[in-house]
């Protein structure tokens, strides 16, 4: 980090880190006990080591001269590392938590290793650690290269990448002592909120400004999502954390919103996290990381453009699907429904956009394991947005609510498609700024690629058939008209299931070990490629 | 058409104009006439906060995760009706910040709880799920009986009061001693609870040791309570059957 900033960079960054080091004491002190507290002295820690760093490094020399004609890619790096990181974290937990669910006893008597709380560490660990962290150290890389321009910025892209981790740490440490809003997907407390707006809107800014140097005239497909994914994830992330604190100095809040208008807000954010986290912003990096690595440019244009505003339109309708048959106005219900089932329409537009762009390159797909693991995403996300629509439809819904199912539904789109793809990209991106012209083990490559596959596979066959089983025996009747099941001969009939699922979640994992493994290999010794850089600008049209 | 979309995809912020109005109108038409809540779901008459003990146990089950594994919200199936109850109405979750419906069953449903089992049962499941329902997969909580903390329990009700739950000054000045007083049917503050909260929530010791006010109290009395701060459902179940 600190041999890519100029002298003075370092000056402001100290700056920076000592501030950070003044809020975390300033919290911790005000708070002086308890969740706040223990998050005011992370961040005193943080500001401190960066100080130190960026303090020690203050005289070293200055960088290259030419650096500005030079794409920027140490973030990217530094975010790739942060995203694999947190795959082992959201991953292994997610592991345990499935343990959990045959084996109840299998965790230590404590609070902070309850299935209740290491839950969220999982869905956090993973949706925020491991793809907001691929999100946005691919989103820096594709912005470069398709505007042809570097960052228009040195040292925002390290605010937004440490501040970004910094609430991810504070989230998933803040459950295991006990706070959280319970709000799913949202669970961080209010502070974390507020502080996430700040890197979120320093991000935004870094990245209207770099597309607005570009060199390109058209702003590439791939920028699209990945703006939609900025813009409507601060609006949904603003909307449904408005709460009020019961004290400036603890954790402990409030939401602003109750009862069913909480549920619509709830759902309106949830699925939309859904729609704009782990779909608009991976459809980013599909655009981009599918064409170059098979060297076949987009399928269609036009379908592209379709695509994108047919998804960015009809997904903010659909969130009350998760609302079928309850206390939501039944009118909301059936828009959710409507909306879930015409968003069928852009979601397979995209999937089979990516896939005829593979039309003329099958023997790669073939052949290269990282291609085919965008192959296997770009299925998956058709496979999963035709479940969701199909299970949004109210009488499908009364069956598979509540259950397994829908843990399914997610865990194909999760496992399949954003992991996939994720893979896919970190695939290319590695050895490309590493200055390598391959992972340093092609054939663990591989071993990844069918470890993933099958443990997808066993996962979310399981789940089928988890969720429908729960489904039919909490609804099925004998003769005399009473129910046929309690509810725990419900429980029971799980087992098999549950043991499958937590099978089928190691081996992803294991897979997952060996990439961040094949990682830190591959990436040892890194050396910039002296060619891959902004060319001039030709005169455009 | 394509040729405006042509020229917009040189203009970074026409295309982020575009995004915001594209994805903010499907929040807007499914969100604000909520805001009109206030004049289409009618509170019941009966239906009551949650006392600070109650309240206090509301945030151990926020804080352990339970919303996870079970949701509060029956549906208007006929198998649900038949194993739950009466459907949940919107009403009854009005003063609930945050609502906590659910999204999965991984154990039943919660709505209708209150009064189904003793406290004696919900302490033991508690304390270990297993030894009273031999199949259950439900994590053991052991940890329940250290002592409650009731020193955000003002505080928290004041907020709630500024957000429009109905909680007067002397609820919010007497908190901490109205969820002693619950837990201790016996003490002399208990008048003072009962003239603040009625006599519908029940003043009794849930954990079954009166000398000292725990966790578990207070999540064992919020359990008791669910279901009960309104009639208003059974009501409609009755009517509707008629």
């Amino acid at each position: 980090m600190t041999a890519s900033l100029s002298v003075s960079e370092r000056r402001v960054g100290m700056f920076l880190s000592v501030l950070l080091a003044l809020m975390g004491l300033a919290m911790a002190a005000s708070a002086r006990h308890g969740v706040m507290s223990a998050h005011g002295f992370m961040a005193l820690g943080l500001g401190i080591a960066l100080a130190f760093l960026l303090g020690g490094a203050l005289y070293d020399p200055e960088p290259p001269a030419n650096r500005l004609q030079r794409y920027y890619d140490a973030p990217t790096r530094f975010g790739l590392v942060m995203t694999l990181i947190w795959a082992m974290i959201g991953m292994g937990i997610g592991v345990w938590v499935a343990a959990l669910l045959y084996w109840p006893e299998g965790t230590p008597p404590w609070p902070a290793t309850s299935f209740g709380r290491l839950r969220p560490v999982h869905t956090t660990g993973i949706i925020f650690g491991f793809g907001g962290n691929a999100l946005i150290a691919t989103s820096f890389h594709v912005l470069q290269r398709t505007s042809r321009a570097r960052l228009a910025d040195n040292l925002s892209p390290w605010v937004v990448l440490i501040g970004y981790n910094l609430f991810c740490a504070w989230a998933v440490t803040g459950y295991l002592m006990g706070s959280t809003q319970s709000k799913e997907y949202a669970e961080a407390e209010w502070y974390a909120d507020l502080w996430l707006v700040v890197i979120w809107v320093t991000y935004f800014v870094l990245y209207i400004r770099t597309l607005a140097r570009r060199n390109e005239p058209h702003i590439y497909v791939a920028n699209w999502y990945y703006l939609a994914f900025i813009l409507v994830v601060a609006m949904l992330h603003i909307v449904n954390n408005l709460a009020l604190p019961v004290r400036w100095t603890t954790a402990e809040s409030f939401p602003i919103w109750s009862g069913v208008q909480d549920a619509m807000v709830q759902w309106w954010y949830g699925h939309n996290a859904v729609a704009f986290f782990l779909t608009a912003g991976f459809l980013g990096m599909l655009y981009y990381f599918l064409p170059v690595r098979s060297g076949r440019p987009i399928w269609s244009y036009r379908l592209s453009i379709v695509s994108f505003w047919g998804i960015t339109f009809f997904y903010i309708w659909v969130g009350s699907h998760h609302l079928h048959y309850t206390a939501l106005p039944y009118w909301a219900q059936t828009l959710g429904m409507t909306f879930s089932v015409m968003l069928l329409v852009p979601s397979w537009a995209s999937a089979g956009n990516a896939i005829a762009t593979l039309n003329g390159a099958w023997h790669k797909v073939r052949d290269d394991a990282t291609l085919r693991f965008m192959f296997v995403a770009a299925v998956f996300y058709g496979l999963s947005t035709f479940e969701g629509s199909f299970l949004a439809i109210r009488p499908v819904n009364s069956l598979s609510h509540y259950t397994d199912w829908t843990v399914g539904h997610v865990h194909s789109g999760t496992l399949g498609w954003v992991a996939m793809i994720v893979f896919g990209a970190i695939y290319t991106l590695v050895p490309q700024l590493s200055g390598k012209t391959e992972m340093a083990s092609p054939r663990a490559v591989e071993w990844h690629f069918w470890l993933a596959v099958t443990g997808t596979l066993v996962y979310v066959i399981s789940m089928w058939n988890a969720g429908i089983t729960q489904g039919l025996m909490w609804r099925a009747y004998d003769e005399n008209g009473a129910l046929s099941y309690s509810f725990v001969q419900s429980v029971e009939a799980m087992a098999p299931y549950y043991l499958l699922r937590t099978i089928g979640g190691g081996l992803f994992l294991t897979g997952a070990v060996i990439c961040a493994w094949n990682c830190r290999a591959t990436m040892r010794g890194t050396t910039e490629d002296a060619t891959d850089r902004p060319l001039v600008a030709q005169p455009a049209e | 058409m394509l040729k405006l979309h042509y020229n917009l995809e040189k203009i970074s912020m026409g295309l982020v104009a575009a995004i915001i109005v594209a994805a903010s109108i499907g929040g807007i038409v499914e969100i604000a006439p909520l805001f009109t809540i206030d004049e289409t779901v009618e509170l019941p008459d009966d239906l009551r906060p949650y006392t600070p003990l109650e309240l206090a146990g509301r945030e151990i089950y926020i804080r352990e995760g339970c919303y996870a594994c079970h949701s509060q919200m029956v549906r208007s199936l006929a198998d649900e009706l038949d194993r739950y109850g009466p459907y949940s109405l919107a009403s009854e979750s009005a003063y609930d910040h945050p609502m906590l419906w659910g999204s999965k069953r991984t154990g039943p449903d919660l709505a209708r709880l209150g009064g189904k089992y003793s406290d004696d049962w919900h302490v033991a499941h508690l304390i270990d799920p297993r030894s009273v329902v031999p199949a259950s997969i439900m994590p053991s909580y052991p940890w329940l009986t250290r002592p409650l903390d009731t020193d955000l329990l003002s505080d928290a009700l004041a907020t709630l009061a500024r957000l429009g739950v109905p909680y007067d000054e002397d609820m919010i000045a007497a908190a901490e001693a109205d969820a002693l007083a619950q837990s201790r049917p016996d003490s002399d503050a208990v008048d003072g609870f009962l003239e603040r909260y009625g006599e519908r929530p029940e003043a009794r010791v849930f954990d079954g040791d009166p000398s000292r006010l725990t966790e578990m109290d207070a999540l064992v009395a919020y359990l008791q309570s669910l279901g009960t701060l309104t009639d208003a459902p059974y009501r409609l179940l009755a009517e509707g059957s008629q």
